[in-house]
């Protein structure tokens, strides 16, 4: 097991290295107007050149990749060059992470609650009413684009159910449509992926002997069915967890709330290079941690799976 | 006479009295040549595949239904009268732009903040992003299915190609769409680029592991035994298995496209505003969402969109289960 996890921190920091790399030589192909501000018209032709040059900008790229690991080693994620002038990038990032994971948190654990009862709900009703109208609800969050029906949920969610249109975190209340809004993708996948779970175990043999033996169905399912979804779960939920955290760019910028999506929808707007890589930068190792956490966690839960090889396996 | 042939011969006569060839009854000579004939069945795979799929009602009435719309939405623009969908009309009695008209008589769709008819525009924007969803899916086809038939089947690029694989899959979709719309100056191509540059990847990964299962299968070892052509065993011998799946993706990602159009065009880097697009519409209808009495400028366009997407959805899926052969009869 330690050997395993060494082997996988190994081979997250490998691909952690490659992708920071080549996002930051992606970030070198960025239009430079956005290391100016205001500035930009400001300023000549030659003028401008000495500011890039002064940035380093103007260097071959190993000596800017070089310049730049050695600043992340340090901590220093760059300075603000629009949004908050002069400002280390870290420090304007900083005290929006909480409400980032807060929301996340809140929406994962809502999304796997409601999901997974809806799931169980649906198989226990395979063909019925209450899976028809559960799938309908499925089609109708993966096919609709995310953008446009969380848009209608908040025009007339803060309509109907007389809650504030933006947030304010002095407000609790207005954290609830925010909140509701990031779970509804996960809800549906929860559901569909539980119900398929549910629908192919229950026909298992050992679903059979247990109930042959004399188990209720509710025991079968608390001992039995739900012990062999808590592997494929434990996977998956640090990835799910952190996708929130993430994935919730445009929920936090329709809202106003003041974490670290809404903050790339700003710095995207009034174009601000440094604010941009970092946070690109951050998002994409969040991706990583994500995955490797999993399987950890994976390996952890699963008994079956065996990470030395013994004698004489394949 | 033995004692079958008795039963037989009963049978025939029963069978006669029913009005049924009784020379069908009789015993059949054993032949050697006849032994050795190989059985044939007349299944087709797409005709059983289309035969699953026109069986449902709803998949019958969408394909319809999208069709007739696909249909009006490019023949729109040829039917006489029909106004510009980019031409900002002025009341020739006051001499202002019609801003915002309610719908009616003259503007069926009513018209925008200054001035231009949302009913041609929402047409125009539905054949810009149709456009744009149906060439994503095209590139992401291919780009997945030739990534995916290396991946799986070419063991040498099995390691460069899997890192590839995690540098992409690492990094958020959203993130790598919306840092190469930035990069990228906003038009046309780049909406292209950007969302052909992730979207293949799920259906290569899907495509290399179900090539890793069956490519060392009997079947294709004595392929290879005989001397057929990588090229060859892989559209021959795979690829069949593979339709399903590829069809499903393909479906699926043109309301996908539509869907980070939508999202791309509200973080301001979607297509430039002269062009009307489903995403341009639905986000000049969020600006004055406010209003209630200007809400139709949100509401035409998100129905024509849903529609088009939640029938793509649903018909994509529908055509995935039908051209499995698990589900052919």
């Amino acid at each position: 097991m330690l050997k395993y996890s060494f082997k996988r921190v190994a081979q997250s920091a490998v691909t952690l290295f490659i992708v920071v790399t080549f996002v930051f030589l992606l970030m070198r192909l960025l239009p430079v107007e956005g290391y100016f501000g205001d500035r930009y018209d400001k300023l000549t032709a030659s003028q401008r050149e000495a500011v890039l040059h002064k940035m380093g900008l103007l260097d071959p790229w190993y000596v800017q990749i070089g310049g730049f690991y050695e600043r992340l080693m340090r901590g220093d994620l760059g300075t603000s060059s629009i949004y908050r002038q002069d400002i280390p990038v870290a420090e304007v990032i900083a005290p929006r992470i909480p409400y980032s994971v807060y929301f996340g948190l809140v929406a994962t654990a809502i999304s796997l609650v409601a999901g997974l009862a809806m799931g169980v709900h649906m198989a226990r009703h395979k063909g019925r009413f209450w899976d028809r109208t559960w799938t309908a609800y499925v089609v109708f969050i993966n096919a609709v684009p995310l953008a446009v029906y969380l848009l209608f949920i908040q025009l007339y969610g803060s309509d109907l159910l007389a809650l504030p249109i933006l947030f304010d975190k002095h407000r609790p209340i207005s954290w609830i449509l925010p909140a509701l809004s990031m779970s509804l993708a996960g809800i549906a996948g929860y559901a569909m992926w539980m119900r398929r779970f549910m629908v192919d175990e229950l026909n298992r043999d050992y679903v059979k002997l247990a109930r042959a033996k004399g188990l209720s169905s509710s025991a079968v399912m608390v001992k039995h069915v739900m012990r062999n979804a808590y592997v494929p779960m434990a996977q998956y939920l640090p990835a799910a967890i952190l996708a929130t955290i993430s994935g919730s760019i445009y929920i936090e910028s329709l809202y106003s709330i003041p974490g670290m999506g809404g903050l790339l929808v700003d710095v995207i707007q009034r174009q601000d290079n440094p604010m941009v890589q970092a946070l690109v930068l951050i998002f994409s190792s969040i991706g990583i941690l994500g995955l490797f956490l999993g399987d950890i966690l994976m390996a952890l839960f699963d008994p079956r799976i065996k990470f030395v090889k013994s004698e004489g396996a394949r | 006479m033995d004692e079958a042939s008795v039963i037989v011969k009963a049978e025939a006569a029963a069978a006669a009295s029913r009005g049924i060839d009784p020379s069908l009854f009789a015993f059949a000579d054993f032949d050697r040549e006849a032994g050795e004939r190989i059985g044939y069945s007349n299944y087709s795979y797409w005709r059983s595949t289309l035969r699953v799929f026109f069986r449902s009602r709803l998949s019958v009435l969408l394909l319809v239904s999208l069709g007739l719309l696909l249909l009006f939405t490019f023949v729109q623009p040829l039917i006489p009268g029909q106004k510009s969908p980019t031409v900002i009309y002025n009341d020739p009695a006051t001499g202002t732009q019609y801003r915002n008209v309610a719908p009616g008589a003259q503007f069926w769709f009513g018209t925008n903040s200054i001035g231009q008819d949302l009913w041609s525009r929402i047409w125009s924007g539905t054949r810009t992003s149709l456009l744009i969803g149906f060439l994503v899916g095209i590139v992401e086809m291919l780009v997945g299915i030739l990534y995916g038939a290396l991946w799986g089947y070419v063991r040498r690029l099995d390691r460069p190609l899997t890192e590839v694989y995690n540098v992409l899959n690492n990094i958020p979709t959203t993130i790598i769409l919306m840092l190469l719309a930035y990069i990228l100056k906003p038009s046309f191509r780049t909406m292209v680029i950007a969302m052909c540059a992730t979207g293949w990847i799920g259906l290569a990964r899907f495509i290399r592991n179900q090539i890793v299962i069956i490519r060392d299968r009997e079947y294709n070892l004595a392929s290879r035994c005989l001397g057929t052509s990588t090229g060859r065993i892989i559209g021959k011998n795979l690829l069949p298995y593979l339709v399903s799946v590829i069809m499903l993706q393909t479906a699926l990602s043109i309301p996908g496209t539509i869907g980070w159009e939508v999202f791309l065009t509200y973080i301001g880097l979607g297509l430039p505003v002269s062009i009307p697009s489903l995403g341009n519409l639905v986000n000049e209808g969020r600006r004055i969402m406010m209003s209630p009495e200007l809400r139709y400028q949100l509401i035409f366009p998100t129905l024509v969109l849903s529609f088009i997407t939640i029938s793509l959805y649903v018909l994509g899926n529908a055509f995935s289960d039908a051209s499995d052969p698990r589900n052919h009869v």
